[in-house]
């Protein structure tokens, strides 16, 4: 069984190193953005007295230029193929494998993630840290602690994501969907400003009720340390709760959805 | 043919867009509110950020709304007419650019018609909403030269990002995959202009407002309606100029979709 895993995982990943082009670009694009929130950031930083939210200036620098390289990781703004597949009935040829399409999806999925790591990760942070100065973490254990949270992001970005091209089964076109889950997603991630600039009653209800803060937040605030290798090892294993919670809602979905598919077309 | 056939043609076009678009109706229909809440998610960013301090880049509330009103009013009105133009690369991978070009109507347009999206009616009129708001608001000693500028700067911004959109799909015709590259500047031009120019630092902040002219679409337009002078020692005149930056971005958008056609090869299949 393991064979098929990593024979799917990495499919995903030749999938996507076929396109070198399209990842220069998009590295590109996000050094871009990496430049401008930087820029706003550190001005709000100044303004404020050297620091935002808790972060100071080289732990912002940090916060922009991690989360412009996971944001190609995670890759929350990018469907799978699963809905356009329910669209065009190819899905049927997914059930009929003898491995839930639920487990192909993820393990190609994973295999993408690991080809965006070691393209698009690393250009935008090479970038920030040679323009800025990044933070360097204090303790030797958030380096593997940062990686064990960048993969519990991609589950969770990978179930949520799963669901989403679910809904295909019933309204067959997911673009409405997708439209919300791209700006609800980039801006309660903390994709766009550290959470912790938010009203606290907020930034609350978002750690505890939503899974948005487990695709960046939790990542990035591993990474720069913010309250410490405690508060990192309490938001890494509450990614680790919604991971098991939404793939089962994705099984349980599934399990549903199917029931009602009708095959369009010949 | 008549002018009159072709507005009849282009109308047909854009009316089988729209019909088609309608069809998964539920789906359009939260596209629609979504794209309305769009605009009002990105203002509310700049102003989560305005928060921490109560002021971004040496400007007050009602001057940094009315940056980020104008710059969503000129995004989402060029996102309306040209925003879909990216979809050209599907048309020269698989060669289906052709048929655009059999007939006999500009190309552009052509693209322009049949990548119409009605869903971001609803964004545009919001964003033009907001930006009277912000006007309302805003600390302004009217004059007629004023009135002209605040009716002309959000069409200028609105050709200037249509004339982005053009310039980043024709990379196409060279470069298939270059996709997010145009994305850089066209989103990232959006996210740019919502913020004071003075809040960017460095050879990043130049090339930006000036070099590419992303400060023409909302903060020198702000800083001439609210007769403020810049911090960074543009001389004022300079602040009036958003219209003619906009004449020159759209020739030289036009020009290279020009050369981009000529130089389409198809794919043969």
């Amino acid at each position: 069984m393991p064979h098929v895993q990593v024979a799917l995982a990495a499919a995903g990943f030749r999938r996507y190193a076929t396109y070198r082009q399209a990842a220069l670009a998009g590295a590109f694009t996000n050094v871009v953005f990496g430049f401008m929130r930087c820029y706003i950031l550190l001005v709000v930083a100044a303004q404020a007295g050297g620091s935002v939210g808790g972060y100071t200036g080289p732990q912002l620098v940090s916060y922009v230029w991690l989360g412009q390289g996971l944001l190609a990781v995670v890759n929350s703004w990018t469907q799978l193929d699963l809905a356009e597949r329910v669209r065009t009935g190819d899905v049927v040829a997914d059930l009929l494998r003898p491995i839930n399409p639920l487990w192909t999806y993820l393990w190609t999925d994973l295999g993408r993630a690991g080809f965006a790591m070691v393209t698009r990760f690393i250009v935008p942070v090479v970038v920030g840290a040679i323009a800025f100065g990044l933070y360097v973490p204090r303790h030797l254990l958030t380096y593997p602690l940062f990686l064990v949270s960048t993969a519990l992001a991609v589950l969770v970005c990978f179930a949520c994501r799963y669901l989403i091209s679910l809904t295909a089964f019933w309204m067959l076109d997911i673009r409405g969907v997708t439209m919300f889950w791209v700006f609800v997603s980039g801006a309660a991630s903390g994709l766009y400003f550290p959470l912790a600039i938010l009203p606290g009653w907020l930034s609350a209800v978002l750690w505890v009720a939503t899974p948005f803060p487990a695709l960046m937040q939790a990542p990035l605030d591993v990474a720069v340390e913010r309250g410490g290798l405690a508060h990192g090892l309490l938001v890494t294993g509450g990614q680790l709760v919604w991971v098991v919670l939404l793939l089962l809602a994705c099984r349980w979905v599934q399990h549903n959805a199917v029931r009602k598919l009708v095959v369009q077309g010949g | 043919m008549a002018e009159s056939g072709v507005v009849a043609v282009y109308a047909r076009v854009v009316g089988a867009q729209i019909r088609s678009q309608v069809q998964y109706r539920g789906s359009f229909l939260l596209e629609v509110f979504g794209s309305m809440v769009t605009n009002a998610l990105d203002v509310a960013t700049v102003f989560v950020l305005f928060s921490v301090t109560g002021g971004l880049g040496g400007f007050g509330g009602t001057e940094v709304l009315l940056m980020a009103a104008l710059s969503a009013v000129c995004f989402s009105w060029g996102d309306l007419v040209m925003g879909n133009s990216e979809r050209l690369r599907e048309y020269v991978r698989t060669g289906m650019f052709d048929s655009l070009l059999l007939r006999p109507l500009s190309s552009l347009a052509q693209l322009t018609a049949i990548t119409f999206a009605l869903r971001r009616v609803g964004r545009a009129v919001q964003g033009l909403v907001l930006y009277v708001i912000a006007l309302l608001l805003a600390d302004i000693d009217w004059t007629v030269g004023r009135v002209v500028l605040a009716v002309l700067a959000p069409i200028a911004g609105t050709v200037f990002f249509a004339s982005l959109f053009v310039a980043g799909a024709t990379v196409a015709f060279w470069w298939i995959e270059s996709g997010e590259v145009a994305n850089a500047f066209t989103y990232g031009g959006r996210d740019f202009t919502s913020y004071p120019s003075t809040m960017y630092g460095g050879w990043f902040g130049d090339l930006f407002t000036l070099g590419i002219g992303f400060g023409f679409v909302a903060y020198y337009p702000s800083l001439a309606l609210l007769d403020h002078p810049d911090p960074m020692g543009v001389p004022s005149w300079l602040h009036w100029c958003s219209p003619v930056v906009a004449l020159i971005a759209a020739s030289l958008a036009a020009l290279f979709w020009r050369v981009g056609v000529r130089h389409y090869r198809s794919t043969g299949s």
